[in-house]
């Protein structure tokens, strides 16, 4: 007995969105806070009816958020492993409590202010003249694996995943043209909406003349950088039926990732041929559809994990829109944009919207299904969210009204 | 450390903080040769080395001398500078090889690609191993076209 349709979200709350490090005075705790009281609030519930937190990529801490809202007893605390890959499953992990009894009512929630860090810059310390003393690692210790990579220059999230594209590239014939139309796509999207930190177009011309970053990757393949927060709220479809909105429910939600996936991407890149240009989903997505009983055909939107507009191809293939490889000229024949075949990222995304780790996905998602949003595709009944491509786990969750 | 020329990435370590098994790799380094962990059971080489074989479960590994060429898998040039020192050493390439006595996959190295052309590197290129004495403890691995 799988847990299709048992649980719903109910709420959904958020910050605005800022610019990097312009979201003081606020700190990532308030706007935490700030996000899941506007959830319950939607939803038509209180601070006395949350029992749990859902959570991925240390959000926060669930004793101090339910220490400083006041929740009267935590039944459930818990998150999935990694980073942002985890963002679409933390909805399957508050599913998971509410079905299986352990809760009732589960928030799910991302926070992030970049005033003093940024996800996009060096994973390892790049300076120290020739010291380790500067190195995030020293104070428990170097790993001996550090050595291994420590010569490579491979230094952010960028130069990592342009390796796969350009691997994609080598291997389908994937072309800037194609990551372009992502970008492009996605930026007709964001400039629609209010809450949107882009609001002017972005054309070709403007997209090929900006700075390479990290070949094949330039500025406008990146994800930006800034500060908000959102929440979700989900309880039993059961007590959803009583609730302020329509429920938005979970169709099924699926983590994890092929066994050699983890360590692949960021680290090693070790990943074997037959999935190394992937977004590492594809056994993801078919436990997913095999779950909530549905195809590709049947998704009406998909709200995909979008911290480089190559990502954005690979999961075109590995949830089943096109065939594997041929991302690039399914994009490039509309298929992704308002009224295609499959409007992706109606929300702008990370790369045009905000970046709230994966979460303004989830929002726009249910928006969508509830049947009030902005770039609203004409009667969208089921949704696809997903997160990352990052180190397993990578998921993803089916939503349907 | 030496001084930053554009395509070579100014390692920022001075020493493989080696383990047991990890030393006979930066031991052999030293000396330039390119060495591997390989499986003693089903000679699955696994780089950077492991406790474990991921293929048979096997613990014991022997470390066999490779030749030291390889395929370029994949890479990127990166052209912006994270951090204010790297602006002398952009634009460099960082790549993916595959090495020659390996099985591929498993055993691949990351590694700045030296004196070549950025603009002139392809997935496919042939490559061979240079060693870069750091420190009197640490040679770090670059390859450069063969
Ligand atoms: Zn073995």
């Amino acid at each position: 007995m799988t847990m299709r349709d048992r649980t719903a979200i109910v709420g959904i709350g958020a910050t605005p969105y800022y610019k990097r490090g312009e979201s003081l005075p606020h700190t990532q705790l308030s706007m935490a806070c700030d996000a899941i009281v506007g959830a319950l609030e939607d939803a038509g519930l209180t601070v006395q009816d949350l029992d749990g937190f859902a959570i991925y990529s240390n959000s926060v801490d669930p004793a101090e958020v339910a220490s400083v809202l006041g929740v009267p007893e935590v039944r459930f605390a818990a998150s999935l492993t990694s980073g942002g890959g985890g963002s679409a499953g933390a909805l399957g992990l508050a599913a998971a409590a509410i079905h299986s009894g352990m809760a009732e009512v589960v928030v799910s929630v991302m926070t992030l202010q970049q005033a003093g860090r940024r996800l996009g810059g060096t994973q390892v310390s790049a300076g120290g003249g020739g010291s380790t003393s500067a190195n995030p690692y020293s104070a428990g210790g170097v790993p001996p694996s550090l050595a291994f990579t420590v010569g490579s220059g491979l230094l952010s999230p960028g130069s990592s995943f342009a390796l796969l594209t350009q691997r994609h590239m080598h291997l389908y014939g994937t072309t800037r043209e194609h990551l372009a139309e992502v970008a492009i796509t996605q930026r007709s999207h964001a400039i629609t909406r209010p809450t949107s930190l882009q609001t002017g177009p972005l054309t070709t011309k403007d997209y090929f003349a900006s700075r390479m970053i990290s070949d094949p990757l330039c500025l406008f393949d990146y994800t930006m950088e800034n500060d908000g927060a959102v929440a979700a709220v989900m309880t039993s479809a059961d007590r959803a039926k009583d609730l302020r909105h329509p429920p938005v429910y979970i169709l099924g939600s699926a983590h994890g990732g092929a066994g050699r996936w983890g360590p692949a991407i960021g680290k090693y890149f070790q990943a074997p041929d037959e999935y190394f240009a992937s977004s590492g989903h594809r056994p993801v997505a078919k436990r997913l559809y095999e779950m909530a009983g549905v195809t590709p055909d049947d998704v009406d939107v998909a709200l995909l994990y979008d911290h480089f507009t190559p990502m954005v191809l690979m999961q075109l293939e590995d949830y089943g829109f096109c065939g594997v490889g041929e991302s690039g000229p399914f994009v490039a024949d509309g298929n992704i944009r308002l009224g295609g075949k499959i409007p992706v990222n109606t929300h702008g995304g990370h790369l045009s919207e905000a970046y709230i780790i994966g979460f303004t996905h989830v929002r726009e998602a249910v928006e969508q299904l509830r049947g009030d949003a902005i770039n609203q595709v004409a009667g969208a009944e089921i949704a696809l969210v997903t997160g990352g491509p990052a180190g397993l786990p990578v998921s993803g969750t089916l939503l349907r009204r | 450390m030496s001084e930053i020329k554009p395509g070579v990435y100014p390692v920022p370590m001075t020493d493989p903080h080696a383990d047991a098994t990890t030393q006979p790799f930066w031991d052999a380094a030293l000396e330039g040769r390119l060495v591997g962990p390989r499986c003693t059971n089903c000679t699955t080489v696994i780089l950077p080395p492991q406790p474990r074989c991921f293929v048979c479960q096997n613990t014991v590994f022997e470390y066999v001398d490779l030749p030291g060429v390889g395929t370029v898998y994949s890479f990127t040039v990166v052209r912006h500078p994270l951090a204010p020192h790297l602006r002398e050493a952009v634009p460099y390439v960082s790549a993916i090889i595959e090495l020659d006595g390996t099985q591929g996959a498993g055993a691949r190295m990351l590694a700045n690609l030296i004196d070549v052309d950025p603009e002139t590197v392809f997935i496919g290129d042939r490559v061979r191993v240079l060693f870069d004495k750091v420190s009197d403890t640490f040679a770090v691995p670059r390859f450069t076209k063969n």
